[in-house]
């Protein structure tokens, strides 16, 4: 049988590795696809040639789809989250002069405690504060918008929030323009290496559980090609299970780092898979165990309940009706699909396709097919929850 | 009717910005504004007040003017993106070219579209000179590694230059791979016995 020629786009990240490794591990040969990867400069144009058909798939920021059906931001065409392809795997960082005015108020900076970092740059710039993010519907920007809110601050009064894609972060610290970042890795650990930046929290410290980046296509492709679609989730799903040995690692940044993917040193991405991270030029080093993760708990599990809560967020941003929009985020995230493609593959998968987000402050058995499946905690630091509307 | 649009070209390279600028011009818009620093793009954009802004879809900023698509306060120009309110392969077109427009809102198509037609032309051409670069580089490259491993041949099997050549060529045919494949190869496992 011929193979199935597909089309993937991806962002050169370490959360693009289910991708990467689905195709040079041959887990798409097992299931009779031929993936063609393409790298892009920026989510823009990975969205939009997703939209118009020169993708057949891509590697997402998890609020693009949601964001595409409150029509938000350009492309038009409405996109569906197939799969979550990695959980967490962001880095909040600052500049190095705030970095230093935070140390002289007796921060300590352990890269955990997101109440203390927060009030700590609270502290060192009570007003003007300017925080990039890659992408104005990301995870990185819902991360930001909800650490700093609930520590009294608000854009855009009390800061500023803009756009700054990674390849242009240093330049933008070089300059002075921006206080604090949020971005993935390795871009994090690049601006530690340049000098230029000091990192304060891992993403998860401030949601312990947060949808980062899901396997996008377009809704009406799914019609006419539910088969290709779930062979390509069992294609992933086998890939991010790979991904999750620690013996995996070492092949894994090394295949990653290769110039026909994403041409970086295997040592840099390595930080990120490995939760070893260095946090200022002086060499200071972190541990955060999970920095990323890729499988365990169902993490490629789409919960219908995340879409709804990128649909809130976005909603109150944007002064979007809440409950429209809640509703139509619901159907972004295809639990029903992903839920079909691996029935029969050995895996627990959850029987409900709702939670709670937040609720889980100790890992938890959850009702599932395999009886076996143990939820991560999903808090998020706030201690405050989101109720999912009834299934 | 159609100069009386203003645009904004986004492109750090001065000789690619010129040329966008000449077939704008011959295309009867003549209100254009070339920025080649991307880090003020909205400060900018709001000096400047463009009706559409052109900018490289592979370049890294395009990111940024996404934010003003979403932006909507009173300082912030309304853009919204060209691909909205196109159904006439337009926007196709632009994507294959490599170019993206963000025009203000409420602009028809109509109006847009010379502006787009000329934009997509010059574009196209730039993607032409960039794929034809690519494979002069990999000629060269090609060149290189394959006058490298006839070197190889030659000292290994103490033969002329054109037998190591015919040598080469032959394991190619045989193993149906390009020469400069088998050469790379060559060259690459020699690297382990010396």
């Amino acid at each position: 049988m011929t193979p199935e020629t597909l089309k993937l786009g991806y962002m050169p990240l370490v959360d693009a590795a289910p991708l990467i490794i689905a195709a040079e591990m041959g887990f798409a040969e097992e299931e009779g696809l031929a993936l063609t990867l393409e790298s892009s400069p920026s989510w823009s144009m990975l969205r939009d040639k997703l939209s118009f058909g020169h993708l057949d798939a891509a590697h997402m920021l998890s609020p693009v789809p949601v964001a595409s059906a409150l029509g938000l931001g350009g492309a038009g065409a409405l996109l569906h989250g197939l799969m979550v392809l990695s959980v967490n795997g962001n880095v909040i960082g600052v500049s190095r002069a705030l970095a230093d005015d935070m140390r002289a108020m007796g921060y300590g900076f352990d890269f955990n405690d997101a109440w203390a970092a927060g009030r700590a740059v609270v502290a060192a710039r009570r007003t003007g504060l300017r925080v990039s993010v890659p992408f104005p519907f990301s995870m990185h920007a819902e991360l930001i918008y909800y650490w700093l809110s609930a520590l009294g601050l608000h854009a855009p009064q009390d800061v500023n929030v803009r756009t700054v894609p990674p390849p242009m972060l240093a330049e933008a610290l070089e300059t002075g323009e921006i206080d604090a970042f949020c971005v993935g890795e390795p871009w994090g650990s690049r601006s530690v290496d340049a000098g230029l930046g000091e990192l304060l929290l891992p993403g998860k410290a401030i949601w312990a559980r947060a949808p980062e980046k899901v396997l996008a296509v377009r809704a009406d492709w799914v019609e006419g090609h539910e088969d290709i679609a779930q062979r390509l989730i069992r294609a992933l799903w086998r890939a991010t299970r790979w991904l999750a040995d620690p013996a995996s690692h070492g092949l894994a940044t090394e295949l990653m780092s290769h110039p026909r993917h994403l041409g970086l040193p295997a040592e840099l991405l390595e930080r990120a898979l490995q939760g070893h991270f260095v946090i200022n030029a002086g060499g200071s080093t972190r541990e955060v165990p999970d920095f990323v993760d890729f499988y365990t708990g169902s993490a490629g599990f789409p919960w219908r309940s995340q879409a709804e809560w990128l649909g809130a967020q976005l909603a109150a941003r944007t002064g979007l009706d809440r409950a429209a929009s809640v509703a139509a985020a619901r159907g972004t995230f295809r639990s029903d699909l992903y839920r079909a493609a691996l029935a029969g593959v050995a895996h627990d998968l959850p029987l409900a396709s709702s939670k709670v987000e937040g609720a889980v402050s100790e890992p938890l058995t959850a009702a599932s097919t395999g009886g076996r499946l143990i939820l991560a905690r999903d808090s998020f630091f706030d201690g405050r929850s989101f109720e999912p509307s009834a299934e | 009717m159609s100069a009386d649009l203003s645009i904004l070209v986004v492109e750090p390279d001065r000789d690619k910005a010129m040329l966008i600028v000449d077939s704008l011009g011959e295309a009867g818009y003549t209100t254009i504004q070339v920025i080649a620093e991307a880090s003020s793009l909205g400060r900018q954009i709001s000096a400047f007040n463009p009706d559409v802004v052109l900018i490289d879809m592979a370049h890294p900023s395009r990111d940024m003017l996404e934010e003003l698509a979403l932006a909507s306060g009173p300082l912030e120009r309304p853009v919204a993106m060209f691909v909205d309110r196109s159904d006439d392969g337009l926007t196709s077109a632009a994507i294959e070219a490599g170019v993206s427009a963000y025009v203000v809102d409420g602009l028809r198509p109509a109006r847009v579209k010379p502006v787009m037609d000329a934009a997509i032309a010059r574009f196209r051409m730039f993607q032409r000179m960039r794929t034809e670069l690519a494979e002069t580089k990999r000629a060269l490259e090609d060149r290189k590694v394959i006058d490298r491993a006839k070197g190889i041949i030659m000292k290994a099997r103490g033969v002329e230059e054109e037998e190591a050549y015919a040598l080469l060529r032959r394991a190619a045919m045989d193993q149906g791979k390009r020469l400069a494949d088998v050469a790379q190869a060559l060259v690459a496992s020699a690297g382990l016995l010396s």
